[in-house]
């Protein structure tokens, strides 16, 4: 299991050196950081002395290591040109609204895939069963910035419940900008996080229950109920760990599209998190802010998943003994 | 005396979309208590579904057409799932044919025991664990204690199985319906295996159903054979007699495809052509095109079972009753 | 001949014309394909034609309502469109780019999965290790931030002239590691049969091994991935036209469409974004549900109940 791990965080290094550096590349060939900062009635002369006082006619190399050291170090990831601070302090500014989002729907979806699955897969033929399959056929068949718009469209204009766009009252709890805590807060936060969970939630049903329907026909199935288990024991404890391993393999890569979603959320809600960050930047041609958003979600990435690889790793006792998938 | 097991007539069919096709078609056989019978036939003879059958435990879709199994006395083919929890595992346990498909690769030894004497009987785990050791040194596994705390593909093919029949012994069941329990396994291990298996049955007093296409293996173990050709028995008797003695072409067939069988040189013996699949069972005796004694007679009309007063044993083939 | 009697007997066929559900889904697909293709055809405007658009006509509503205009039948968009023929263009579109990228991943996936899974080794760790990072990443992300790059580095113009192309290489691009792991898993299983082991025997070189012979024992997977990846692939371009990343609004697709409609449902004209939404989604679930009845065919060790 030691080495196990060891590999995988080996393996997350060099990936997210890799993005670091495909970041840098980018930032350096892409708009004129000097520029930026001093405008146009600067004389070439004075732009060119600019540029050799940053270190910006270095060997390429240089200033990636430099650029490495100020990241790991500093946190440092480039400046964005619009907001004209730090990318890392705007990202951070702006972490809390997605991480919430993100947040509230993984226990909705946790809570309600696992029962749904299981059932889906145990009773394939009843009549609950098909409405969830076809419901999830459906959920996956619809973009998911079709469904926001939609729930917009009949929860905040025709009946008027619910806001319709941005984060409402918010809280600030350490440095942390929450929208848990206030009233105004989670009402704005119901429309965005049904989006975000009508889209995941099927993927997720339909994973689970595909894995279970294949676990409730092996042999080892069969043997726990010629020894006479009882049922749920046979359905949560023999089955349901099975099915298990192959959901969280899957299930970590799906926090990808995740964050791919929360994206489009976003923007439909003119919700103030990362995703909107991002296709500002984009709109504003903020290339610096645009390749430290990319440089933070890359690692985001990177973490998570080395984190759920580690996790199958633990719970599955065959990667635990063996070391090895 | 009550039987230990009875199956009377049982019907087992598959209902498929395009029509039920029949596995088993009207099964009769009696074991009695500690006796220990072999059921023998090429794959896909429904040998695999009677033993199945016996705890109601045929994969979807099939379902018992007809027919009834009394086990010390009770109809347990009519038993809802609750009352047959009480049978499987308990009364009569089963052993599969690959140990490494039927134990839960992602649950340890261990647990795989304690929960099954718990779901029988009302123990602490302490209890159980040491009722677990037990077992497991009954079947000569070396280092019990540590096994309980291993998963299944941390042991070897030939202790995975043994854990397998440790399992089935924790109830201290009347009956042990063993499927194929020696063809995953290495050939060498195969006959400690078996041997094992004798050993145990003999020593508990427990009934058991030798589910195999291995003849060689069924002549040491059992005291009577069943014969299945195409979801009928064909042949029922004595190991013994059946072994010495076969009538039916079909069991003399298998026997003279045994390397010992027979002259004991030359080309093996083998039985022309393949048995059918259920789709398409030829009419009258299913085993016609492959008979060498084969008569008109045969292709209409499918033989029966009958006891030939000669010996105890059973036989369907018109060879016999016509010379009634 | 003989190809047309073996398909007219098989179990594919079968199987297609018990199912209800799959034969319903090919027909509104076939008909929604041949509405799109024959936009120029049957469209009563042509939305690009810049000379009949006109602005007064904006935001009228669908023909069946106050104010509808029967030129117009399900009204317009905000520049004076009408909005049936934009849909049929922008569907045309749609498909025309979830079929090429699909494609594309095909082409690009295939081999590397081929090469991976055939030669093993160094090879096949690199390719693996790629693909999984690829994966990880979400390609749906990976192809917003090739088109994001692509755009801030080249500007917006630029973009605009070169969108279906490069939106095709775009999602090629960010999904082929898909095919590739499904195309080596078969490589591998295949290549333990007896029949690779005697082609190599007999000394046919590793090429023609490939292809003429493992290759057309992988069509399977590779069909049952190839219809869930088309619908992948109009999701995703959607998608990008949504942020404004993929078809601009002068060509527009179903999902710039969308985009354009936004704004204006707060002001009461929902048809343009319902109605394009609507088809979008009903193209996708056709292509959804053929997909499903192909997986089931072509793997039927489930049984489902």
């Amino acid at each position: 299991m030691f080495a196990f791990t060891v590999r995988r965080i080996i393996q997350a290094i060099i990936v997210m050196l890799i993005i670091s550096f495909i970041g840098f590349a980018l930032k350096q060939n892409v708009g004129d950081p000097v520029r930026e900062l001093t405008g146009i009635s600067v004389s070439a002369a004075e732009r060119d002395a600019i540029r050799e006082k940053l270190g910006l006619n270095d060997p390429f190399l240089i200033q990636y290591g430099r650029f490495l050291k100020g990241a790991v170090l500093e946190g440092n990831i480039g400046q964005s040109f619009f907001y004209k601070k730090p990318a890392m302090e705007v990202i951070l500014d702006k972490a809390p609204a997605t991480i919430e989002l993100v947040m509230c729907c993984t226990v909705l979806i946790v809570v309600l895939s696992i029962p749904m699955g299981i059932y889906s897969a145990i009773y394939p033929r009843r009549l609950l069963s098909r409405l969830i399959m076809g419901l999830s056929t459906i959920g996956v068949s619809v973009p998911i910035f079709l469904i926001a718009i939609l729930l917009i469209y009949i929860f905040a204009i025709e009946l008027n419940w619910l806001p319709s766009y941005g984060r409402g009252e918010t809280v600030n709890v350490w440095g942390w900008e929450s929208g848990l805590l206030t009233l105004d807060g989670l009402r704005h936060l119901i429309l965005p996080t049904t989006a975000l969970t009508a889209l995941m939630l099927p993927l997720f049903v339909r994973l689970i229950r595909s894995e279970m329907m294949e676990v409730l026909q092996t042999e080892y199935v069969k043997f726990a109920w010629a020894k006479g288990l009882p049922r749920m024991r046979i359905w949560f404890v023999h089955a349901f760990k099975n099915t298990l391993l192959p959901v969280i393999t899957v299930g970590g890569v799906q926090i990808g599209t995740m964050i791919a979603f929360t994206i489009l959320t976003e923007t439909v809600f003119q919700w103030g998190g990362l995703g909107f960050l991002f296709l500002e930047a984009v709109e504003r041609a903020d290339t610096s802010l645009l390749v430290a958003y990319l440089i933070f979600v890359g690692i985001i990435f990177v973490v998570v998943n080395t984190a759920v690889d580690i996790i199958y790793g633990l719970v599955n006792p065959m990667v635990r003994i063996t070391g090895r998938k | 005396m009550t039987h230990l097991l009875e199956v009377q007539d049982l019907v087992v069919k598959f209902g498929l979309r395009s029509g039920d096709l029949t596995a088993l078609n009207g099964i009769n056989f009696t074991l009695n208590p500690g006796e220990r019978m072999g059921l023998v036939g090429e794959s896909g003879a429904g040998k695999s579904v009677a033993g199945f059958s016996i705890i109601n435990l045929i994969s979807r879709p099939g379902f018992i057409a007809s027919g009834r199994v009394l086990f010390e006395g009770e109809e347990i083919s009519s038993y809802p799932l609750e009352q047959m929890r009480d049978i499987r595992g308990n009364r009569i346990s089963m052993i599969f044919q690959d140990p490494m498909m039927t134990l839960n690769p992602v649950l340890t030894i261990g647990t795989q025991m304690v929960e099954t004497i718990q779901a029988h009987n009302q123990v602490s785990t302490a209890h159980a664990r040491e009722i677990a050791l037990e077992k497991l040194q009954k079947v000569y596994i070396s280092s019990p204690g540590k096994r309980l705390g291993q998963y299944p593909h941390e042991l070897s093919g030939g202790m995975r199985q043994r854990v397998v029949i440790a399992i089935s012994l924790l109830t201290n069941p009347s009956l042990i319906i063993a499927d194929e329990p020696t063809t995953a396994l290495d050939v060498t291990i195969q006959a400690e295996v078996m041997a094992l298996l004798l050993e145990l049955c003999k020593h508990e007093n427990m009934g058991l159903i030798l589910i195999t296409h291995d003849l060689a293996v069924v002549s040491q173990v059992t005291e009577k054979i069943a014969v299945m050709y195409a979801g009928r028995i064909v042949e029922q008797g004595p190991t013994a007699s059946i072994v010495t003695n076969p009538r039916h072409p079909y069991t003399s067939g298998l026997i003279q495809a045994l390397p010992q069988g027979g002259s004991g040189r030359g080309r093996l013996h083998q039985i022309p052509g393949m048995m059918p699949n259920l789709t398409s069972i030829p009419p009258g005796c299913a085993f016609h095109p492959r008979c060498e004694h084969v008569m008109d007679i045969c292709r209409r009309e499918a033989p029966r079972l009958f006891s030939d007063s000669e010996n105890s044993g059973l036989v369907a083939c018109h060879l016999y009753s016509q010379s009634r | 001949m003989r190809l047309w009697k073996q398909f007219r007997g098989s179990y594919f066929l079968y199987s297609f014309l018990h199912d209800p559900v799959a034969m319903g889904s090919f027909v509104i697909l076939a008909l929604l394909t041949l509405a799109a293709f024959g936009a120029p055809v049957i469209a009563p405007h042509d939305p690009y034609d810049t000379t009949t658009i006109n602005i007064m006509d904006s935001e009228i509503p669908p023909m069946w309502m106050d104010n509808g205009d029967q030129n117009f039948t399900l009204g317009t968009d905000a520049q004076g469109r009408d909005m049936l023929s934009t849909m049929l263009y922008g569907m045309r579109i749609s498909l025309i780019i979830g079929v090429g990228a699909t494609f594309m991943q095909a082409v690009i996936g295939i081999v590397l999965g081929l090469i991976a899974g055939y030669k093993g080794g160094k090879v096949d760790n690199f390719l693996m290790r790629m693909a999984d990072v690829q994966l990880s990443f979400s390609t749906l992300m990976v192809a917003i931030f090739l088109s994001a790059i692509f755009q801030a580095i080249f500007g917006v113009a630029a973009f605009e002239s070169m969108a279906v192309p490069f939106l095709v290489l775009v999602i090629g691009i960010a999904e082929w590691p898909q095919y590739a792991r499904t195309v080596r898993a078969s490589v591998l299983a295949e290549k333990k049969k007896e029949y690779v082991e005697a082609a190599r025997v007999m000394g046919l070189p590793a090429n023609r091994i490939m292809w003429r012979h493992i290759l057309p024992n992988t069509m399977s997977p590779i069909l049952v991935l190839s219809t869930v990846q088309v619908a992948h692939a109009i999701m995703s371009e959607a998608a990008l036209s949504f942020l404004g990343l993929g078809m601009p609004i002068t060509k527009p697709s179903l999902g710039s469409l969308i985009n354009s409609g936004f704004d204006y449902i707060f002001s009461g004209s929902w048809w343009i974004t319902m109605f394009p939404g609507l088809l979008l989604v009903l193209l996708i679930l056709v292509i959804n549900l053929l997909g499903d009845w192909v997986q089931d065919v072509l793997n039927p060790k489930l049984y489902k109940g």
